[in-house]
């Protein structure tokens, strides 16, 4: 041996700085990310029949009965873009960011047997959620373009712009969002499960509180005192921004949208730092 | 030659009990004395980890104060009984979960197989499972690709390569399973009784793979097993714990001779006062040795007590092996038996076993019991082991498994 006696690979040790966030150690293992990606997306249709087209089949539906329900029957206006199209842009958005919000907070829980057995970097298995879940989201999304596409076909007045460059940004977004939401959640729920209840029924009611079955200009029309709750939420500048690219309506507004990316940083960044933090000592109690 | 692994002062506490809502006011005043700078308050009243007292907190050091090194090259068997904080340390080694105080220094990639199959999902093929674990151990995907028909040919599957596991058998998954692991490069390799699986012919395979890497490759071992054939063979050097401290460190040899001592506390060759019923107590029941060789003599001493007379129509020990197969009935029952029984209330029977004729193994010794009040079986009341005869030549004696269910003393001579 040639290396001096002092001197070790690895040090395993109580604590370790709250800022030391190993994404180096993240790096070395992205094979394994890939590997988990690939894993959740083959499994997903395995022993199907109609194999990957069952990506389509929920956000149809979905929209159908929202066209159903929140067009025809209550009404709500859809910023003279047609119902579907509409629904659907909110909708994919909402289902990205809702899946990888309740998957990452359960992370622990569902992979304990996994983590408790082998070591890897743990923000490995909340990211390999957000990249399997963005693979589903990509094959809405050509659903969506889809759509989009007959729409501006059969002349209706929509008028995609170069707002549109923001959408890998805005995507970017919906993702840290869930994923440092999800985290923090994550990291509350290994001891104390009480808060998972909270977000098995409080994430279905948050989608009222995002622009995803109306826009946000029939709030600001109807309640205008009320419109800041709609705002304060950092998706709703998200999927408003979203439709003004695409569909040339939308509330878009820079102010809006810079508000939204710091919640978002701030959130992410949290998330990283308290995951990191729970995630040495979780195999005990959770 | 150099350090491999270094602990100093390696604790781990555990919280017992249940999480609810009691332990969340607990945990705010934890906080709030870690926020001031102070030590944990609910630390300091932990206690040594025996699992069959009770103790006063709900807080257990599962190891405490740990001190070791580990050379590089060596293969290390982890011997000590249940809960004596083996799996434990393997797991702040591999990093799953990390101590409450001091700490561990490695040098070198640890590859731990704490399981086999980690991460094994039953809906893919065997050959997206083998890149899959092997990505979970640590492994690039190069690497796998390069090593992946070592693996296949070592698992012994290859048949079966791009069948969903699921439809495997339990054995073809483990060797699958351990294939992965065995063919992972790295410096230090832990091993948690993962050969306790698979038969008797891979169970060969991966002990051979596993001295291969500590002697061949120079890589360091560390070994938990209960098995103490495996150790001895596998391992130049042993750790014994025993309630989350280091007992004894030195050679297999003499380490494993320790344990044997450690492990006579659960091999009760007494007990006393033992209640059979309400009315009937066993005072005393002894036999003089908890370790004996084939053909040997065990002596034993009963002592039985009633609240009132009891008329005994029996009674009679009986013998029954780690499979619970009743091995020998000793019958007791003599005219002395009921002269006695029926007029004092306690009695002592004593005598001796001559030329014991079993195999190596494990034992346990039960009372059968008729009286006019009481007809029962009560198990496993005292404990005691059969080893094997020293060798006195240069034959190997046969394998337990064809040598039939008992020793028998014989003379023979050739012409």
């Amino acid at each position: 041996m040639t290396e001096p006696d002092d001197y070790w690979d690895l040090e395993i040790k109580p604590k370790s700085s709250l800022f030391d966030l190993k994404l180096k150690d993240v790096w070395s293992y992205r094979d394994l990310l890939l590997l988990l990606v690939r894993r959740d997306f083959v499994s997903f249709y395995k022993q199907t029949i109609l194999g990957p087209v069952w990506f389509f089949v929920q956000p149809v539906i979905t929209i159908l009965v929202y066209n159903l329900i929140f067009s025809n029957l209550a009404g709500i206006k859809t910023d003279d873009i047609p119902g579907p199209v509409f629904y659907l842009a909110g909708t994919i958005i909402w289902n990205y960011f809702s899946e990888c919000l309740t998957k990452t907070s359960t992370v622990f829980k569902d992979n304990s047997a996994m983590l408790g057995k082998v070591y890897f970097p743990r923000l490995i298995m909340p990211l390999s959620i957000v990249f399997s879940n963005l693979i589903r989201f990509g094959v809405q999304l050509l659903l969506f373009i889809v759509l989009l596409l007959y729409y501006m076909v059969s002349g209706y007045h929509i008028a995609p712009n170069i707002y549109i460059a923001l959408f890998p940004f805005l995507i970017l977004m919906i993702a840290a969002l869930g994923l440092g939401l999800g985290m923090i959640i994550s990291a509350a729920t290994t001891k104390y499960r009480d808060l998972a209840f909270v977000v098995s029924f409080g994430v279905p009611l948050l989608m009222y509180t995002t622009t995803v079955i109306y826009p946000l200009s029939e709030v600001i029309k109807k309640y205008p005192a009320y419109s800041w709750l709609i705002k304060f939420n950092p998706l709703t500048a998200v999927i408003e921004t979203c439709r003004y690219g695409f569909l040339g309506k939308g509330a878009f507004s820079w102010d809006l949208l810079l508000y939204s990316s710091a919640v978002t940083i701030v959130i992410l960044f949290t998330g990283i730092v308290i995951f990191n933090k729970v995630e040495k000592t979780f195999v005990d109690t959770v | 030659m150099a350090k491999a692994i270094k602990a100093d002062n390696l604790s781990k506490a555990y919280q017992l009990g249940d999480f609810g809502t009691g332990t969340i006011s607990r945990d705010l005043e934890r906080y709030w004395a870690r926020l001031r700078g102070k030590e944990d308050p609910f630390l300091k009243i932990g206690e040594t980890n025996d699992r069959t007292s009770k103790g006063e907190s709900d807080i257990v050091w599962s190891l405490k104060d740990l001190n070791f090194e580990i050379e590089q090259g060596d293969a290390v068997g982890i011997i000590g009984r249940n809960g004596a904080g083996k799996s434990t340390l393997l797991k702040i080694l591999s990093r799953v979960t990390s101590p409450t105080t001091g700490n561990i220094k490695v040098k070198g990639r640890i590859a731990s197989l704490l399981e086999v199959g980690t991460g094994f999902h039953p809906e893919l093929t065997g050959r997206e499972n083998i890149y899959l674990n092997g990505a979970i151990l640590g492994m690039r995907k190069a690497e796998i690709k390069r090593k992946f028909d070592e693996i296949v040919d070592f698992s012994g599957v290859e048949r079966y390569i791009d069948t969903p596991v699921k439809r495997y058998s339990s054995g073809m998954y483990v060797r699958l399973a351990f294939a992965v692991a065995a063919h992972l490069e790295s410096e230090i390799l832990i091993v948690d009784e993962v050969l306790a699986v698979g038969d008797a012919e891979f169970q060969k395979k991966c002990l051979g793979k596993m001295g291969d890497v500590s002697k061949g490759e120079g890589r360091t071992v560390l070994f938990v097993s209960h098995n103490m054939e495996a150790v001895s063979n596998l391992c130049n050097t042993g750790l014994l714990l025993n309630n989350g401290e280091i007992a004894f460190s030195g050679s297999t040899y003499d380490t494993i001779a320790k344990y044997s001592v450690v492990a006579d506390e659960i091999f009760k060759s007494k007990i006393t006062h033992h209640a059979l019923s309400p009315d009937v107590t066993v005072d005393l029941f002894e036999i003089d040795k908890s370790e004996i060789t084939t053909g040997d003599h065990l002596a034993f001493n009963l002592t039985l007590s009633c609240k009132t007379n009891n008329n005994f129509q029996s009674v009679a020990i009986f013998i029954y092996d780690e499979y619970d197969q009743k091995v020998s009935f000793i019958d007791l029952r003599s005219n002395d038996l009921f002269m006695v029984s029926g007029v004092k209330t306690t009695f002592n029977i004593s005598g001796k076993l001559l030329h014991l004729p079993y195999l190596p193994g494990k034992y346990k010794i039960g009372l059968h019991v008729q009286s006019n009040l009481l007809l029962k079986d009560f198990f496993g009341l005292l404990h005691f082991e059969v080893v094997q005869k020293p060798m006195t030549d240069d034959i190997l004696p046969y394998p337990l498994h064809v040598r039939g269910r008992t020793e028998i003393d014989y003379s023979f001579t050739i012409k």
